[in-house]
């Protein structure tokens, strides 16, 4: 028998007993749809969990330190080391390597120093960090007052609300479009004349070596400077949740202002130490394209000879967390469709049994065995089918319910709307092909059953 | 049909010993008890019998609806014993056109509906189709109501619609059981005479299973008569 007439046949058959069928194919988008519902629960959680750590910029970052610092910081790692003042330094060199790595987006040093905002006579102290153009992204500028920066090295700050406040409590706001000056040390190169050259030199703010004329000596001054900058946007809340310092800044320039401001660091300290006079970096952050590329990145850092730090660790208990919860939703949602299962069974079988008599002329007119199987399987996947297609349209609408429900919740408790329920494309076709694969299998046993119903016995006039 | 050019065309039917016994509490019956029977091609035979005869029994081994415990059924130099479960569907659905006493048509369906069933079953072009369903149709003398119910026809009508439909793959053999013992008798003779007729115009070979002697013997060529299960006598019709 052809295909059409197959599902011709089936669909009619299944008219024949509306209700019945009809409650079948409910019983079936009941399971569908508590499958759908649970099975995309655990995938709006999965990506809101993604979404949130994402959105707090720590996935697809490394950061790099030197192993010639931070020594006892890791000590399995030191104990490997045998010499860590032999270590390679971060360096110039060291961060263009980096850029150059593959899947790499940014390099961008750690820049926190101490600095003041003037403004209306009055100075407030803060710390001062540079942020690199990307840090857009992060979640704490989705609520941005003002804009932000124009560009990498544009003279513009952005100020955390407190500071903000600070500066102007009546009306924090109306700072942003002002021009403020920041006053900060800046580095300056020693020159080996410095004790004659007679240029103004912060008291003790000179760090060298004991004897000027030694070779060895090395050292920087560091000098007051001011920078005007305009102030273009206000955020409530520190990007990167300030993990990745450890004393909270106040007042965002741009990261290439900031360098070419040349201002000096706690860490130009420490490269002092080593001598050689090159710019060297306590910290870099590397960026990289796609979350799941950072191991790759941090390998390559490795053999390069520095120390990495990344949050893969946590993603991926978190991958086996989600894989462990979806696994749990499907077999909970799949209960119900168990249970539809034995319907679709019990249906069949009664229709097997009703229909005893026209399997038998079926076959007298020449009917195979297999053409009744096929038969009754068509009718299975039907009511498969469309049971499929109701449950999706239950699941949405039970999914819609719970979003709905709770973006009530979270307004009540003051907190932004989020999608915890994510119907994807790929569960809608996999939820009907399930329900008709599950449809099918019910329909194994009463198919054969009407196969091998024998024809005399049935066509024997009663 | 797979016989060579220079011998006789093989019968349309030839049994030989054909045996069919049933397991019946911790008995068995013998049904057909060693039936050898020879049927010529275009011949109309009826078989006669008292019930329990094992005439209906005989007829559905001659349909392939049942397998014989032991001896073979020929039909056009093909041993049906011998063929597997799917080649006995075929040899139903394309060589063999059945008419039973209850009618047994679909409820369910239209008439048009049951009669394109078995093409349903022969995998019939579509296109096809409709054009064969008249065609059957008119060959039983239907023409009206095609888009009716079974219930909603006389008994008469509904055994000419399962006529049509036995014909609508064009069998060669038409096996009909008791096809007048739900009609009246006047009916009953024009489902005869529309068979005879089928017969002749087709060159169709029937075997009819009936208990009415009188009427067999206006109808069919050959009388068979049998009892428990076995071949009584047979007689021809002049």
């Amino acid at each position: 028998m052809k295909g059409y007439d197959l599902f011709e046949l089936a669909v009619r058959n299944l008219r024949q007993s509306k209700l019945r069928n009809g409650l079948t194919t409910v019983g079936i988008s009941v399971g569908v749809a508590s499958l759908v519902a649970m099975l995309s629960l655990g995938v709006g959680l999965q990506q809101l969990a993604t979404r949130r750590l994402a959105g707090s910029g720590m996935f697809d970052t490394v950061f790099v330190t030197s192993k010639q610092d931070f020594r006892g910081f890791d000590r399995e790692d030191d104990q490997k080391t045998e010499h860590p003042e032999n270590a390679p330094v971060l360096d110039e060199p060291a961060r263009g390597a980096m850029t150059h790595l593959q899947y790499v987006t940014e390099v961008e040093p750690e820049i926190r120093v101490m600095g003041e905002v003037v403004s209306g006579g009055q100075t407030h102290f803060g710390f001062v960090t540079g942020l690199p153009m990307s840090a857009r992204e992060n979640e704490a500028f989705d609520n941005l007052q003002g804009k932000f920066f124009s560009g990498p090295s544009a003279e513009e700050v952005i100020l955390l609300n407190d500071f903000a406040k600070e500066i102007d409590p009546k009306d924090p706001k109306g700072l942003i479009g002002q021009e403020v000056t920041l006053r900060y040390g800046e580095r300056q190169a020693l020159a080996p004349d410095s004790e004659s050259a007679g240029r103004p030199q912060l008291s003790g703010g000179a760090v060298g070596g004991s004897n000027p004329t030694s070779g060895d000596d090395f050292g920087f001054s560091v000098v007051r400077k001011t920078q005007k900058l305009k102030v273009v946007g206000i955020i409530e809340e520190e990007p990167y949740g300030g993990m990745r310092t450890v004393s909270r800044g106040r007042i965002f320039l741009p990261v290439d202002l900031t360098e070419k401001l040349n201002m000096a660091q706690f860490t130009d300290m420490r490269s002092s130490l080593r001598g050689g006079g090159g710019k060297t970096y306590m910290t870099l952050t590397v960026r990289v394209k796609d979350p799941a590329k950072v191991a790759q990145v941090q390998d390559a850092i490795n053999k390069m000879g520095f120390r990495t730090f990344s949050v893969l660790d946590a993603t991926k208990s978190l991958r086996r967390f989600f894989t462990v919860l979806d696994l749990f939703l499907g077999i909970f949602g799949s209960l119900a469709l168990a249970v539809a299962t034995l319907a679709i069974i019990n249906t069949l079988v009664m229709a097997v049994l009703e229909r005893r008599r026209e399997i038998g002329v079926m076959k007298a007119i020449g009917a195979s065995d297999g053409d009744v199987k096929r038969l009754f399987f068509a009718e299975a996947g039907a009511m498969g089918f469309f049971g499929g297609l109701l449950g999706i349209a239950l699941g949405f609408a039970i999914g819609k319910a719970i979003n709905v429900g709770t973006g009530i919740y979270l307004h009540r408790h003051q907190l932004p709307a989020e999608a915890v329920w994510i119907l994807p494309p790929w569960l809608i076709g996999a939820a009907i092909a399930f329900s008709i694969v599950v449809s099918l299998l019910a329909g194994l046993y009463p198919a054969s059953r009407a196969a091998k119903l024998d024809p005399v016995q049935t066509l024997k006039y009663e | 049909m797979n016989s060579l050019p220079s011998s006789k065309p093989a019968p349309a039917v030839r049994t030989s010993d054909v045996c069919r016994y049933y397991p019946m509490g911790g008995g068995i019956i013998r049904a057909v008890d060693g039936i050898s029977l020879t049927i010529e091609r275009g011949e109309f035979v009826a078989l006669l019998g008292q019930s329990g005869s094992g005439k209906s029994t005989l007829l559905n081994l001659l349909a392939g609806l049942d397998r014989p415990s032991s001896g073979s059924v020929m039909v056009q130099g093909r041993d049906l014993a011998k063929m597997s479960s799917e080649e006995l569907a075929a040899y139903r659905r394309n060589d063999v056109g059945m008419v039973f006493q209850a009618f047994h048509l679909i409820p369910s369906m239209t008439i048009t509906e049951n009669v394109e069933l078995p093409m349903r079953f022969a995998e019939v072009d579509r296109a096809e189709r409709g054009e064969r369903v008249r065609e059957s149709l008119e060959q039983v003398g239907l023409g009206k109501r095609l888009e009716h119910r079974p219930s909603e026809l006389s008994g008469g009508e509904q055994q000419r619609v399962s006529l049509a439909r036995a014909l609508a793959n064009r069998p060669s053999l038409l096996l009909a059981d008791e096809p007048t013992g739900n009609l009246d008798s006047r009916t009953g003779e024009d489902i005869l005479n529309l068979i005879r007729d089928l017969s002749l115009s087709l060159g169709m070979t029937v075997v009819m299973v009936t208990h009415e002697r009188a009427l067999a013997e206006r109808f069919a060529q050959r009388l068979v008569f049998l009892a428990d299960g076995k071949l009584l006598s047979q007689e021809a019709v002049a």
